[in-house]
């Protein structure tokens, strides 16, 4: 039975979270994600899960690594800045090879910066943020309703790789409230069973949970066998949609909140007559290559917006590799761009192509 | 033949990389066989700090966690909160816990997490090759207090029971040195009871065991000892300093 409830999409992602499983969630409090520790407090206990509300991000991540390592399915959730903070466990998870799911709803920056929807942590998110060769698979949704889809699927990637996962959306998308559909969940597509947790020794030999290699020939293969690992993802979990690309002459590539305003200029803009379409990756990393350098063999112009300097754009570019004009829009601080800006920066695009 | 003495099960059977004289070692042997004692061997789970003691797990024949520095506190919480029927414990040196590791340290405590933290102050910071420790003694030479440590520049020794002791989610909390056999004797009565402590799910428990470095002191080993007994015991007085209401 498919259950239909208005949520923000904080509160849809934590519903998510325990609907998949998750029983552990350790956070702190940061806006504008508040939503999720607030709405784990009640309904973690409720299902026989634990919340704990820590006295640090710091903390937090490290109380993740501890339940992870004991076999938990287990979650965190912050805001730009908190991210920072775990920027530290997060490169310790990553080397220990430990699956959790890390929700970040972006914040304008740096410092302290605001509590204003952002996308200004792509960097941070996609290219390692913490010290070392690793990666996290980044899922960045576009509404309350694919967060929570996003969120089912994360920890399932999550144990599937034993890699962190992280949910990179903005405070819009925590924030706005819409319907969202539960579905029944299929079982877990991995197998549940961690042999390498941490559960005590009555019945087989001891496990170690480490990240400490002295020697570096084995830290090397530590390192390769990682990167083996991710290279598996990039193959396997690209994700993206692409809209009205079929015959378009302008695409517009964003992602998050950014990508589901572009849908409202795109059909502004169509209205008009100009023939625009929207690439929108969905799996930041690994990123969709691959699709942006089949569409530049076609596509003359590209248009990239962001809610930061330009971040993404250098995947963009990457995929494009030269074979097409990359512009950018971007807005700041806590600034969305809304549809008409959007839309005006297309149609100076067509008339300076005409 | 009658066995008299032997390996503790807690054990491996790897040889050590401490240095000679260091109390490690010795504080090592007494965790084995409190454990062993209590037989919880097969539901103990350790987390290793980052310092002299970061491969301990080469010694301990436990379920292990090798923890950033100064986090373990936060790992033990994760671990204990997923599997409460465990025993969880932390070891960490005065650099992780009480320097990088005060907030996660402070707050487990504060929270009654139904751990167990064995604590070695050796007054300065011995893996990374002697610089000041938040526990070096006023006047104490080390490679970042050349001329010894002047509380006007580098502030004053943190006395960490006394700090613990007036948090309501502590249950024990005691100071041992293993510098005599009394004290070594006691140390393991200390460690026990903080084991205890946490099976009887009484809340959080911490022994802090002052140890010897002779290599980072640059000392002989019986100096070193004696250095424990005369400088350390005085500014941080051995004993109980909360034992459990109950039990």
């Amino acid at each position: 039975m498919t259950e239909k409830r208005f949520m923000a999409g904080n509160e849809a992602i934590a519903e998510a979270a325990i609907q998949a499983g998750c029983r552990y969630y350790f956070g702190y409090p940061i806006t504008p994600q508040n939503e999720i520790g607030e709405y784990m407090s009640w309904r973690l206990p409720e299902v026989g899960g634990t919340f704990l509300q820590a006295e640090s991000e710091i903390a937090a991540i490290y109380m993740v690594f501890g339940a992870s390592g004991a076999g938990a399915r287990v979650m965190t959730s912050s805001s730009s800045p908190g991210i920072s903070l775990m920027q530290e466990g997060i490169s310790y998870i990553a080397a220990a090879e430990l699956p959790c799911v890390i929700v970040n709803m972006m914040r304008g920056g740096p410092g302290l910066g605001g509590i204003q929807p952002s996308q200004s942590d792509y960097f941070q998110a996609t290219k390692g943020g913490g010290h070392g060769d690793y990666h996290l698979l980044v899922l960045a949704p576009s509404t309350g309703q694919e967060a929570a889809n996003l969120t089912n699927l994360a920890f399932d990637l999550a144990d599937r790789y034993r890699n962190p996962v992280m949910i990179l959306g903005d405070g819009n998308i925590g924030q706005m409230m819409e319907p969202i559909e539960f579905e029944p969940i299929e079982k877990a597509s991995v197998a549940s069973k961690k042999d390498w947790a941490l559960t005590g020794t009555p019945s087989r030999s001891r496990n170690l949970i480490k990240t400490l290699y002295l020697d570096p020939l084995i830290l090397e293969k530590r390192n390769l066998a990682i990167a083996s690992k991710l290279r598996e993802a990039a193959k396997n979990e690209v994700r993206f949609e692409s809209y009205l690309t079929e015959d378009a002459d302008i695409v517009i590539a964003a992602y998050g909140t950014v990508a589901r305003i572009a849908k409202t200029a795109i059909k502004l803009l169509r209205e008009k007559g100009l023939k625009v379409g929207l690439l929108r990756p969905i799996s930041l990393w690994p990123f969709p290559y691959q699709v942006f350098s089949q569409m530049a063999e076609r596509v003359k112009d590209f248009l990239v917006v962001e809610m930061s300097m330009g971040q993404m754009i250098e995947d963009v570019r990457l995929g494009i590799c030269g074979k097409s004009r990359i512009n950018f829009y971007g807005r700041v601080g806590g600034i969305v761009p809304n549809y008409e800006e959007i839309a005006g920066q297309v149609e100076k695009i067509a008339k300076e192509t005409q | 033949m009658e066995v008299v003495f032997e390996r503790s099960k807690t054990l491996t059977s790897a040889s050590t990389h401490y240095c000679p004289g260091c109390g490690h070692g010795i504080i090592h042997r007494l965790i084995a066989e409190v454990i062993a004692e209590l037989d919880v061997r097969e539901k103990t789970v350790v987390v290793a700090p980052v310092g002299c003691a970061v491969l301990l797990y080469n010694y301990f024949n436990l379920d292990s966690y090798e923890a950033a520095h100064g986090r373990a506190p936060a790992i033990a919480t994760g671990c204990k909160r997923v599997h409460p029927e465990l025993i969880v414990f932390t070891y960490q040196g005065d650099g992780d816990l009480a320097a990088i590791g005060t907030a996660e340290i402070v707050h487990a405590a504060a929270r009654g997490e139904r751990i167990t933290t064995v604590f070695v102050n050796n007054a300065i910071y011995g893996m990374t090759a002697g610089q000041m420790a938040p526990t070096t003694l006023i006047g104490q030479k080390t490679t970042t207090t050349p001329d010894g440590r002047a509380a006007d520049r580098a502030g004053y020794p943190i006395r960490i029971c006394e700090m613990l002791a007036t948090l309501e989610g502590t249950a024990y909390v005691a100071r041992t040195s293993v510098s005599n056999p009394k004290n070594v004797i006691q140390t393991k009565r200390a460690i026990k009871k903080a084991f205890e402590t946490q099976i009887k799910r009484l809340g959080f428990s911490l022994v802090e065991v002052l140890s010897q470095c002779p290599t980072n002191w640059h000392m002989a080993p019986v100096e070193s000892i004696k250095w424990v007994d005369e400088k350390m015991a005085s500014y941080y007085p051995l004993g109980e300093f909360k034992v459990p209401k109950e039990g």
